[in-house]
């Protein structure tokens, strides 16, 4: 029996489009001369990526000092960077696979792009925790057992910063091989489009020999289903690794257990942030508005604001609790978080995370492209600050007075923020271009979706049922 | 080898429910498929060709279950047997603290694992030629093909074929690999 879905639902692609049709609409992308706009993105951001990668190279040649921080504040933009790009990596597999699991059938016109951004942030997100050690080999080395005079001395399987290196090199592994798997079937339609011998030889070598066999369509079937089962439980897991290199330590404003929630909300809210801001240049530049309709955004917009108002709830909970718990410390934190040097970075992040998604809550805005691309940007900028206010307010103020700073970032760590969005947009523009930017496999799957059906009309039964 | 294969019966179709309806009608017919082919999953294909449940659930199982095993036995000898560190007065067995890596090797390799069954199982690899059927399979063409055994009966097939609004029915020889690599390469 084949999915049958109510004619009553409103379709998920407009403009009356054959299968053909939509074949032609998201290759012809990849094919033919690319245009101006994306030279001018691609050497744009490439120059920026080439930047970080020159800031790099002058920490590791110069050392961490070039960095402003200090003996109290050890942690400053790098971490910050680290949780916030490993934030975006959220909304790509939530999109792949929770709302596969919830069959939602929407995501299929964004969870290509969604999946690819995933990728390239989690890319980003990995890069930090290493060059923040500075001497980045010796980083290496530590994972095995490395000699000295005690004899083979292993890593500390109880601490969390180990579990998160096993946390984001598998999350980047099981995202990478989810894309792939995804992408097999239209790298084959690429192929058999393909005109050029070079392109004939990538996509086919790429897509395997992929014929569209129905004995393989059910193996794969079940191997999408089993992935999105295997993600889904894992996207929770990273973010709530992430939390508990804080929430395990004893520095009040850290040592909290709302944090495994409250980080996975704040990681699927900056997700989606990111997510439309692409999204909205893509469908304008890549004229996509047939594909991601407004229906797509306003369901982004309905996400966005459930996870706002999750990271709304958990700031005020925080507050509640550190009075509630009678702790003087927890108590002094929060305070100093909400008044201290650092409460203009504490206020920038309750203003674009808890007040600017409010516009969402009217149906007029929330399908308005314009209002949803400033508000992602502000959700964007206000989950940076998150990250930056729980840890560096948390640390310049510790249990010591004496040891109390401020932290002031040297223009190279504000470069080198902007450098990993070069590196993020460079990558991808060149996805864009080499892979097909909408599953159109999937989209095809999900036509039908209200439209009158065949069987129906044959039979003459009531179109509203729906089963299958 | 290629002579003892029996030929195949091809229809083309454009719409998944035709196919689909024209697979159901040709596995009542008794008829036995070689394959359908279709440009993206239609759910209940498989079911209608009469295809089990793929196994691959299985390699997900084992090997993730090996990952877990692999996870919480390596920990334990680093940090129970080879070298007992005291780090903070913690255990040198502390299940909790092992969990969340148990999860992540189990992941890790039972999703590796899967991909790499789904590769086995689909026989698919970099460097295969793809054999297809008709130039637009990957595209919005569906093809049922039949094969020419002793259960076949051509005018029934026909019959079920033109039923269901196939597009164009043919014959191929039993070096059909040959041709169809030929075919779909044009």
């Amino acid at each position: 029996m084949g999915h049958v879905y109510s004619a009553l639902r409103r379709p998920l692609v407009h403009g009356g489009k054959s299968l053909h049709d939509v074949t032609h609409d998201v290759c012809s992308s990849i094919e033919g001369k690319p245009s101006q706009l994306w030279w001018l993105g691609f050497f744009g951001s490439g120059l920026v990526a080439l930047m970080f990668v020159a800031l790099i190279a002058w920490l590791l040649y110069e050392g961490v000092g070039v960095w402003g921080l200090n003996k109290t504040v050890g942690w400053g933009f790098d971490i910050t960077n680290f949780v916030f790009w490993v934030g975006i990596g959220h909304a790509g597999t939530l999109i792949s696979a929770v709302l596969f699991l919830f069959r939602q059938k929407w995501r299929t016109s964004i969870n290509r792009s969604a999946e690819a951004m995933t990728l390239f942030a989690v890319v980003c997100a990995g890069l930090f925790p290493l060059i923040h050690m500075g001497r980045l080999w010796i980083g290496f080395l530590w994972v095995a057992p490395y000699p000295n005079l005690r004899g083979p001395l292993w890593v500390n399987f109880r601490s969390p910063l180990l579990w998160d290196v096993f946390a984001i090199s598998t999350y980047l592994t099981i995202s990478a091989v989810f894309w792939y798997i995804g992408l097999i079937p239209d790298l084959a339609t690429v192929r058999d489009r393909a005109k050029h011998w070079g392109r004939k030889l990538f996509y086919g070598v790429l897509s395997q020999g992929w014929n569209g066999s129905v004995r393989n369509w059910n193996h794969y079937e079940t191997a999408y289903m089993i992935f999105a089962g295997l993600a889904t439980p894992l996207v929770f897991s990273v973010h709530t690794i992430v939390s508990f290199d804080f929430a395990t330590s004893v520095i009040p404003g850290w040592h909290t257990t709302i944090f495994p929630p409250y980080f996975v909300g704040g990681a699927i809210f900056s997700g989606f942030g990111m997510v439309l801001t692409l999204l909205l240049i893509a469908r304008k530049t890549m004229r996509l508005e047939n594909y991601i309709t407004l229906d797509h955004l306003e369901n982004m917009g309905k996400v966005i604001i459930l996870t706002g108002s999750l990271v709304g709830l958990a700031y005020g909970t925080e507050f509640f609790i550190a009075w509630y718990s009678g702790s003087m410390y927890e108590g002094f934190a929060f305070i100093n978080r909400a008044t201290g040097p650092f409460a203009w970075s504490y206020w920038i992040m309750v203003s674009c995370n808890v007040l600017s998604p409010q516009v969402l809550w009217f149906k007029k805005l929330r399908r308005n492209p314009m209002v949803l691309f400033v508000m992602s940007i502000f959700v964007n900028i206000g989950m940076w600050f998150e990250r930056f206010v729980i840890i560096v307010t948390s640390l310049h103020r510790d249990y010591l007075p004496s040891s109390w700073s401020y932290y002031h970032p040297t223009l190279i760590e504000v470069l080198t923020l902007v450098g990993s969005f070069g590196l993020f947009f460079w990558l991808f523009f060149i996805f864009v271009r080499v892979m097909p930017a909408i599953a159109f496999g999937e989209v095809k799957g999900v036509m039908d979706m209200g439209k009158p059906h065949d069987e129906h009309k044959a039979h003459g039964a009531n179109p509203e049922v729906s089963h299958g | 080898m290629a002579d003892q294969r029996p030929d195949l019966f091809l229809g083309v179709f454009g719409d998944q429910d035709h196919t689909l309806e024209a697979t159901k009608a040709c596995r009542e017919a008794g008829f036995t498929f070689y394959d359908v082919f279709a440009p993206y999953a239609v759910h209940g294909l498989d079911r209608a060709m009469g295809l089990p449940f793929s196994k691959i659930t299985w390699v997900t199982f084992l090997c993730g279950a090996m990952g877990c095993i692999i996870g919480i036995s390596g920990m334990t000898y680093v940090s129970a047997w080879d070298w007992p560190l005291n780090i903070g007065g913690k255990e040198a067995f502390p299940f909790p603290a092992f969990v969340p890596v148990m999860f992540e090797l189990t992941v890790l390799i039972g999703g590796i694992c899967t991909m790499l069954g789904l590769f086995a199982m689909c026989r698919i690899f970099p460097g295969k030629k793809a054999r297809l059927f008709h130039p637009r399979v990957t595209d919005d063409r569906f093809v049922i093909a039949i094969e020419m055994d002793e259960d076949f009966n051509e005018s029934r097939c026909r019959e079920i074929f033109a039923a269901h609004h196939a597009e164009e029915v043919k014959q191929v020889g039993p070096d059909y690999d040959a041709m169809a690599a030929e075919g779909g390469a044009a």
